[in-house]
């Protein structure tokens, strides 16, 4: 029988199935739940309550923030100074709180802080057109300054009256003995997740890493959705601050100094290209937990924790590699 | 009527005249080959109608009333669509998601609206249907051909009821087989009353699918014939400057 023309347009190329066997995050998250079984049985301090929860609540920072950098790296950009933004952002929630005023003031003092270095990101980037490695390295040395200005440069570990309000938001467990980051963070990624797959806004984000040019003359406003792309990521940032502040119960000047380049691993590794157009909210989440896995797993094992980098640092060649061979067999 | 009509259009850049005191009309259903060298004012006269500039002098009009256009989004409005030389397509996206870039089909209640996937995907099915073009709304433009790329890119001007279509060298870089196909497609949109002008320096493209052809040299106008009276050889010189001018 002739196949018509209909049936052929009807027709998709990759069943539901194979499209997910050939991702990567299917991949990484296949090797987290293998290495899962495999510390399991190899240690007996894996799988035990209390190390599961401190695994959870662990991957919950990196994971929040990769959220929202999995959305800048999609548009094509990137965010050095998630790290900074953090340390300013709990600097700030502590700072207020400590001067006697309620959490609820101190968190949308935090939080605004985070927009409004996210929105010069954005501007920066998209009106004046600076490459966003650079305004986001510029940033990543002024908040950390700025941090220390803020607290003299001491450790804030007193919060006022709603100190104890705080300390539960972040080191809590209200539903079902999971960690409130965990929930959060849960929250966080379906939310994400949602805006990606069924907004148009998402759409957008994907339309202008593929071909930002294309997004401009087809009517896309790129401009504006750069710059709240870059509003998400540092107010992703700005969450994860607050929350690690109510864990901690106690900000130094260099909390979050290094994690951005967790969280970018944790992105890559979840499978969103830095060159942009590929990335999921999944990817983000399962990448952190790799990273996470791979570092509590050292420990375990009884491994010199000097290795650890070694280790993730493999572990972000490996799942790039993977995705190369892939393509190299698809294109042959 | 003519569709579009263009009175004594000039455009300068400072002291470069681009393009000097065009007139000509495009009629519904027909095709149009815009000739000229690089240089000759063709893209800068297609900018003008899409909106991108506006002209220094003269006038357009469109179904016989005045067209001012200020921006591309206006000359869409009034019904113009463009297929961009580099088609302006995503490759991480859809062959649906790209037809409707920018112009998405969405359903729910005021600011809470969602994609629908649904409506697109048959929609997008049905367009290319239309274009006899075996593209499947479903698979990523990254795996297409470039006839396929073409039928993503001519879709798009389908979504609304256009009247004018510009493409610009829409044969540039396909392979030959290819460019059967798009020249079918543009065959199926003359037959649908839509007016195609077609900017192409490929001869047989041109002779093969336009019924009137424009040649520009040095941003002036000069020859606008019906291709049954012209010929290759005839264009070729005009274009070269070989043959200065025919009525």
């Amino acid at each position: 029988m002739a196949i018509t023309l209909d049936q052929t347009i009807a027709h998709k190329q990759q069943s539901w199935l194979a499209e997910k066997l050939s991702s990567q995050t299917f991949w990484v998250l296949v090797a987290v739940i293998l290495a899962c079984i495999f510390l399991s049985f190899a240690t007996d301090s894996f799988a035990t309550s209390k190390n599961l929860y401190n695994i959870t609540r662990n991957v919950t920072f990196v994971a929040i923030i990769a959220l929202g950098m999995t959305l800048v790296i999609i548009t094509g950009g990137i965010d050095l100074s998630v790290g900074s933004v953090l340390c300013l952002c709990s600097m700030i929630l502590g700072v207020v709180m400590h001067a006697g005023y309620s959490i609820e003031v101190g968190i949308a003092a935090s939080i605004a802080t985070a927009l409004v270095i996210g929105a010069c990101h954005g501007l920066l980037i998209a009106y004046i057109g600076m490459p966003p490695f650079v305004v986001t390295l510029a940033t990543l040395s002024i908040a950390r300054s700025l941090a220390m200005v803020a607290s003299g440069n001491t450790v804030v570990f007193q919060f006022g009256p709603d100190h104890d309000k705080l300390l539960a938001l972040g080191g809590g467990a209200w539903f079902f003995g999971i960690a409130n980051p965990v929930v959060y963070m849960v929250v966080l990624a379906l939310i994400t997740g949602f805006i990606l797959r069924w907004t148009r806004f998402g759409r957008y984000i994907y339309a202008i890493g593929g071909n930002e040019h294309a997004a401009i003359l087809t009517g896309v406003p790129v401009r504006q959705i750069k710059v709240a792309v870059y509003m998400i990521s540092s107010l992703s940032a700005g969450i994860a601050g607050i929350i690690q502040t109510g864990w901690l119960g106690a900000i130094t000047t260099n909390i979050g100094t290094g994690l951005e380049l967790q969280v970018i691993a944790a992105a890559v590794i979840g499978g969103a290209a830095l060159a942009g157009g590929v990335g999921t909210a999944l990817g983000a989440i399962v990448g952190a937990a790799l990273i996470e896995v791979i570092r509590n797993s050292l420990g375990l094992l009884g491994i010199n924790a000097f290795w650890q980098g070694c280790f993730i640092g493999g572990a972000i060649l490996f799942a790039v590699l993977f995705d190369r061979v892939r393509k190299f067999r698809q294109s042959e | 009527m003519a569709v579009l009509e263009l009175t004594n259009i000039s455009k300068h850049f400072g002291a470069i005249q681009a393009v000097n005191d065009v007139s000509f009309s495009i009629e519904a259903g027909e095709v149009v080959g815009l000739m000229g060298d690089n240089g000759a004012g063709k893209s800068t006269l297609v900018k003008m109608i899409a909106g991108n500039f506006s002209p220094s002098h003269g006038t357009m009009r469109m179904d016989g009333a005045e067209l001012v256009l200020n921006k591309p989004v206006e000359a869409r409005r009034h019904g113009i669509e463009i297929v961009h030389q580099d088609l302006a397509l995503c490759d991480n996206l859809t062959a649906a998601a790209n037809v409707f870039l920018g112009r998405e089909i969405r359903r729910g209640v005021g600011p809470f609206r969602i994609l629908d996937y649904a409506s697109m995907y048959k929609r997008a099915g049905q367009i290319f249907a239309e274009l006899k073009s075996e593209t499947r709304p479903r698979d990523l433009v990254k795996q297409m051909s470039g006839g396929q790329r073409q039928a993503v890119a001519i879709a798009r001007t389908r979504l609304s009821e256009a009247k004018i279509v510009l493409m610009d060298e829409p044969t540039a870089a396909i392979s030959v087989r290819q460019v059967a196909e798009v020249l079918n497609l543009i065959r199926h949109l003359r037959d649908q009353g839509i007016a195609v002008v077609l900017i192409s320096h490929r001869m047989p493209d041109v002779f093969d699918v336009a019924d009137r052809v424009i040649v520009m040299r040095r941003g002036r106008k000069v020859a606008d014939k019906r291709i049954a009276a012209s010929s290759p050889e005839e264009v070729t010189g005009l274009i070269t400057g070989a043959i200065e001018q025919v009525a």
